[in-house]
């Protein structure tokens, strides 16, 4: 089996977000970045998958070179070898269109995406691709099991979950629940430092659009605290004065 | 030109959020002077397709068949797209669904489109320009897109518009379309719907709880709060991760993101992670014994006690308010 990774370089979770240059870019300053935790679940999947020599992981990223010790984790946590897209990535369409062009001729069975990625949050990498190469997507599953060239899959719908089967090549965006993040050991951090990275450059793409601002969200007002002998009262503001229930 | 937009159903029913896109593509139709078109795949009753004109879609296509009677990423996003070229539609509006996630990005390549995900105002169109206002960095933030392609695909996030009804009923027409047969690759071989819930993202009201209750065995009251708030029940992370609720119940920077009207928070501490699911809802109300717990710092209400104490005390509330009305 052969499998392609896409992973992202993100904010770390805890990161406190500002902005520079006039609400136009996402300042950096301080931020230390990680690996997208959702790729991570899309990696430590892939390994699983292909355990006891059934095949390889390769992860793939596009960025500049300040992405490389993202890269490397995921060599550390498992992955096979990397490819890394010299470019900013600008949006979505601009991530997927290189990692298409990247792979259209390399014949992977599944491609993995994590199901967001926890900066812009678009969800829109995984079915991008899968236009793209005209093969099927699912943008969000729970659950990935492979029976020969099959894989099944579990996608959240509204209240539910729906089992899909899919025939390889595919692309799918994975959630929690797909894997257990795993933590690199020593062995794996000493690999990935001698596992091969090599470097694309970008094809031409087409700008649809651009992020022109940001905003931060209003702060709330102070919290109009309620006794605790008296949750009667809440209920009362929830009604007459919030209006919500 | 126009704008049209797809009107997802749920084993042929529509929900509320699809109103909202309705709405929502209405007004961006009137903002660009022009008309909205509504395209329904799958079987839904051509009362309920009429009734969409309530809405604002004046005119609703509809394709049904055997294969498109459940839905299929590829083929749905063929559909849409075609129906955008035949319609002239320059913009597309989809509800942020789970399904809708699937699509619009589909649909944005095949129309080399802008999309816009998980917009959460109407766009600005002055001066030319076409700008939707998203969150990003995980509801830390919103990000102003500018939409610079002549084809725009948008996706609404559920309970960020107001449904508007002042329409009369819309004209039906079959909408004809083959799909290749490479679009109908994958296969579903089962739904499973618990069909008594209220499900989260769609939800308007939603009751959570975290670690602060100790155990699964005490959820029975969030449960009951929730059913007489006809609410949908939540979870944070390390309350799924230890199995006391199904993962479909995590909400956060790794769960679900959702912006009901309510959000009640009961023993949950307010990490940053979990805040990046639920800031966005109108109004929160914490009740939490520690007074020092950050979730504080974003709600509107609070309560600063024991949740096994202070829940049961709701409930009764809750009955009575309800006896009353
Ligand atoms: C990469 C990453 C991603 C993450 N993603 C998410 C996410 O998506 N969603 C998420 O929720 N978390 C996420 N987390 C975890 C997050 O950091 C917190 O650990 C988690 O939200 C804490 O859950 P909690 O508030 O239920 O538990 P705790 O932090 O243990 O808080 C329990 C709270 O209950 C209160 N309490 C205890 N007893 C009572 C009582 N009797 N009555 C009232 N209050 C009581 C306590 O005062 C405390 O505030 C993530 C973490 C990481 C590192
Ligand atoms: N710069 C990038 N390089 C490689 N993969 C990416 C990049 N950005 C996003 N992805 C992948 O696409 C997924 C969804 O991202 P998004 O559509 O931006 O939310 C992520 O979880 C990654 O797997």
């Amino acid at each position: 089996m052969k499998i392609l990774v896409c992973i992202s370089n993100v904010p770390d979770t805890t990161t406190k977000i500002t902005f520079t240059n006039d609400n136009t870019e996402f300042n950096q300053a301080g931020v230390q970045f990680v690996l997208n935790p959702y790729d991570e679940i899309a990696l430590s999947r892939a390994i699983e998958l292909t355990e006891n020599g059934n095949g390889t992981v390769t992860v793939i990223n596009v960025g500049e070179v300040a992405t490389e010790p993202t890269i490397r984790k995921a060599l550390a946590i498992g992955a096979t070898d990397a490819v890394r897209i010299n470019a900013v990535a600008r949006d979505a369409y601009f991530v997927a269109y290189q990692i298409a062009a990247f792979a259209k001729d390399k014949g992977f069975d599944m491609i993995l995406t994590g199901r967001e990625s926890i900066d812009y949050n678009g969800a829109k990498v995984a079915a991008m691709l899968g236009e793209l190469l005209d093969i099927p997507s699912v943008s969000i599953i729970k659950k990935l099991d492979v029976d020969g060239s099959t894989a099944i899959v579990e996608r959240e719908i509204e209240g539910g979950k729906e089992v899909l089967s899919i025939p390889f090549p595919f692309v799918a965006g994975t959630a929690e629940g797909v894997a257990e993040w795993k933590i690199p050991n020593m062995r794996g951090i000493m690999s990935a430092r001698t596992k091969p990275l090599i470097v694309v450059e970008p094809v031409e793409v087409k700008k649809l659009s651009e992020i022109v601002k940001f905003e931060t969200p209003a702060p709330r007002g102070t919290v109009k605290l309620v006794d605790a002998a008296d949750p009667e009262k809440l209920i009362d503001l929830l009604h007459s004065e919030a209006k919500v229930i | 030109m126009s704008v049209l937009v797809y009107v997802e159903n749920a084993e042929g029913k529509f929900k509320k959020s699809i109103f909202e896109a309705i709405s929502y593509a209405k007004a961006i139709a009137n903002q660009l002077n022009t008309n909205l078109v509504a395209i329904s795949i799958g079987n839904v009753a051509t009362a309920d397709l009429e009734n969409l004109g309530k809405y604002g879609a004046a005119k609703v296509l509809t394709i049904n068949n055997d294969q498109l009677k459940s839905f299929v990423n590829q083929a749905y996003a063929s559909i849409i797209a075609e129906a955008a070229k035949k319609e002239n539609a320059n913009v597309v509006v989809l509800s942020n669904s789970f399904s809708g996630k699937g699509l619009a990005p589909r649909i944005g390549v095949k129309l080399e489109a802008a999309v816009a995900d998980g917009a959460i105002e109407l766009p600005q169109t002055d001066g030319g320009k076409f700008i939707v206002k998203k969150t990003a960095f995980s509801n830390k933030a919103f990000a102003m897109v500018e939409m610079q392609s002549e084809n725009k695909v948008i996706s609404l996030t559920p309970n960020s518009y107001k449904v508007v009804e002042d329409g009369a009923a819309a004209t039906v027409e079959n909408f004809s379309f083959e799909a290749k047969a490479s679009d109908f690759r994958t296969m579903i071989k089962e739904i499973v719907r618990a069909t008594d819930k209220i499900s989260l993202p769609d939800a308007e009201l939603v009751v959570s709880a975290g670690r602060g209750l100790k155990g699964p065995e005490n959820w029975g009251m969030i449960e009951e709060l929730a059913d007489l708030l006809g609410a949908a029940t939540a979870c944070s992370k390390p309350v799924s991760d230890a199995d006391w609720r199904p993962h479909s119940e995590h909400v956060g920077q790794t769960g679900i993101a959702i912006s009901p009207n309510l959000y009640i928070a009961i023993g949950i501490s307010g990490a940053i992670q979990h805040l990046a699911g639920v800031s966005s809802s109108k109004v929160i109300v914490v009740i939490n014994k520690d007074p020092e717990a950050p979730f504080f710092k974003v709600a509107d209400y609070g309560i600063v006690g024991d949740a096994f104490e202070i829940v049961p005390k709701m409930i009764e509330a809750v009955k009575s308010l309800k006896a009353n009305a």
